[in-house]
């Protein structure tokens, strides 16, 4: 790669759940590397991420994904700008991995170091393939820890008008597909599955919030899906559980749906944006397109290898944050519960 | 020869900078706050006091397990990005075996203990003996996760009087006055917990010997599988004397 000398680039690194990442990012909008180990098989035998386990898989991955990242986008560290790492939320243990190794570079280089908030950088996540996108717009943050209605009102710059209560939207897809024997990681599973099936079948609750008409609450559905099987197996009937898949699908997705583009309208945006693992569930993406076209929303989403945790996304956000002159010091520690 | 010294296995936090047989500087706190917060910092001060530019060490000697998890991953993920930065291999230093390394040349046997928690400690035993002008440390038990009292009857066997050192001395004590038949004597402090002058210094021995790997390979040795790996396999155990 020839760098020319307006150039600015961001080595990205994430470990905060159970995906070790490096990217290299080009001026905030072009992705020159995009390294990502998943450990899913691993975790997968235990129904859910072991923390100890991915802590252990990032520290023997993470200088080969690195190395990759550099590699791939055929730069040399001493052409890197800015090092951006995820430091919450997230995992402590698998955080501190990243963290400690980004500081550790930053140190031995002397290049500057960005810390990045995990979901910024979901968020961000919709620059790469969108040169046109700009603040402000609302985003929806869906995955298996965050279920988040934000206004992106700059770069870096976030208002969160709504959250979950309890289950997060890709937590719930888990538990259910746990629930009809898919097994672990959830989403994929339910959203094939329900291809198959009919989603007016059962009708399963479409939950509201009192105090905040943005705010999600995922359990009481889980708990529906639950007892529906339950009661079915006292009856002693059969479960389509492809219906049961497309049936709770929908009810997931008509809130969101309905949550987020409520918001966009009250806010007076034309641009609505979704990102997280969840934004990468087809049934929920085809909702969005639909409605969004029939309102005159201007809709944006990541290709599927920018909703799961990636480090190209992180070297988005770090490059904004990094050109706004945010830097951080070698005491920089990983916060699970980071507040956007 | 320059070598950079690192533990974080434990409580304590240390850097130290090594130059063939000189401590350059040696900083260790043992103190509460976490070590992703103080690590780096306390290498970047030290680097300052001696004007020391970094990218002139050789080597990065790690205390490289058994310890905390994560205590033991931030000293990893640490040397790990100082290795790929600077391109320099890591010397993986047992942490129980840096620990003896403090009581160079002491007679009898060195037993460092760490707590393990669960009822354990991490430990080892280790002797000095004469090589020409110097010691060589050897082996008498490997490192391993023990139950204290297992250990206690290990020493006793071999009828040698021990010093011990390590953050488990002051846990297990009573068993270690109640149990040992064999003379035993207590490090004190300076000497008595983990030390980055010494894994640096530990770490020359073994470079000379051509004991060292590249930065990306390096992964600590926890000497115990994770919670829910341990959980899995009583289950299948449990299991299969079922069947």
């Amino acid at each position: 790669m020839r760098k020319q000398t307006e150039d600015r680039l961001i080595l990205a690194i994430e470990s905060s759940c159970d995906e070790t990442a490096a990217a290299v990012v080009r001026n905030g909008r072009e992705i020159l590397s995009n390294v990502i180990y998943s450990q899913i098989a691993l975790h997968t035998q235990f129904g859910g991420v072991v923390p100890e386990i991915a802590s252990r898989k990032h520290i023997e991955k993470i200088n080969q994904v690195i190395e990759q990242a550099l590699q791939d986008a055929d730069v040399t560290l001493q052409e890197i700008d800015g090092i951006a790492v995820t430091y919450g939320p997230g995992l402590v243990g698998a955080l501190l991995v990243g963290v400690a190794e980004a500081k550790a570079i930053s140190f031995a280089t002397g290049i500057p170091l960005v810390g990045v908030h995990h979901i910024s950088g979901h968020i961000s996540a919709n620059y790469i393939e969108h040169p046109d996108l700009e603040p402000p717009f609302v985003c929806l943050v869906a995955s298996g820890g965050h279920s988040h209605l934000v206004v992106v009102k700059d770069y870096g710059e976030y208002e969160i008008i709504g959250r979950t209560r309890d289950d997060a939207a890709g937590e719930a897809f888990d538990k259910v597909a746990r629930a009809i024997g898919l097994g672990y990681p959830g989403g994929p599973k339910i959203d094939k599955l329900a291809k198959e099936g009919n989603p007016e079948a059962i009708h399963f609750p479409r939950a509201k919030v009192a105090e905040n008409e943005y705010d999600f609450s995922f359990s009481g559905l889980k708990s529906a899906v639950l007892n529906y099987l339950n009661s079915c197996q006292m009856k002693g009937e059969e479960v389509n559980r492809a219906d049961v898949a497309a049936s709770f699908q929908k009810s997931v997705t008509d809130v969101l749906v309905e949550h987020s583009l409520h918001a966009v309208k009250a806010f007076g945006f034309h641009k609505f944006a979704i990102a997280g693992g969840v934004a990468s569930n087809s049934s929920l993406r085809a909702a969005f397109e639909t409605e969004c076209a029939k309102r005159g929303i201007e809709f944006y989403h990541p290709s599927p290898i920018y909703c799961t945790d990636n480090a190209a996304m992180i070297g988005v956000a770090g490059y904004y944050e990094y050109k706004k002159g945010v830097r951080h010091g070698f005491d920089l520690n990983a916060v699970p519960n980071l507040q956007l | 020869m320059k070598i950079l010294g690192m533990d974080s296995s434990g409580l304590v936090a240390g850097v130290a900078v090594t130059e063939d047989n000189v401590l350059l500087a040696e900083y260790t706190t043992d103190y509460k706050k976490t070590h992703s917060q103080t690590l780096l910092p306390m290498l970047d001060e030290l680097c300052r006091m001696i004007e020391l530019d970094v990218s002139t060490i050789d080597a990065i000697a790690i205390s490289a397990g058994p310890g905390s998890f994560t205590g033991l991953r931030i000293g990893s993920a640490t040397a790990k990005g100082l290795g790929l930065a600077l391109k320099k291999p890591l010397i993986e230093v047992p942490t129980l075996e840096g620990l003896a390394w403090n009581l160079w040349g002491s007679e009898g046997l060195v037993c460092p203990i760490m707590d393990a928690r669960r009822n354990q400690v991490y430990c080892g035993a280790y002797e000095f003996v004469p090589a020409g002008e110097s010691f060589q440390m050897q082996t008498v038990l490997g490192q391993d996760a023990l139950d204290i009292r297992a250990l206690i009857q290990k020493l006793n066997e071999t009828g040698r009087p021990v010093i011990f050192l390590g953050d488990g001395v002051p846990v297990y004590l009573k068993e270690i006055r109640e149990l040992m038949q064999v003379p035993f004597r207590i490090a004190p402090a300076g000497n008595n917990r983990q030390r980055a002058a010494s894994v640096a210094a530990l770490g020359a021995v073994y470079y000379a010997k051509g004991r060292f790997v590249d930065a990306a390979s390096h992964q600590p040795e926890y000497l115990r599988k994770s919670q829910a790996e341990r959980e899995q396999e009583e289950k299948r155990c449990a299991t299969e004397s079922d069947q």
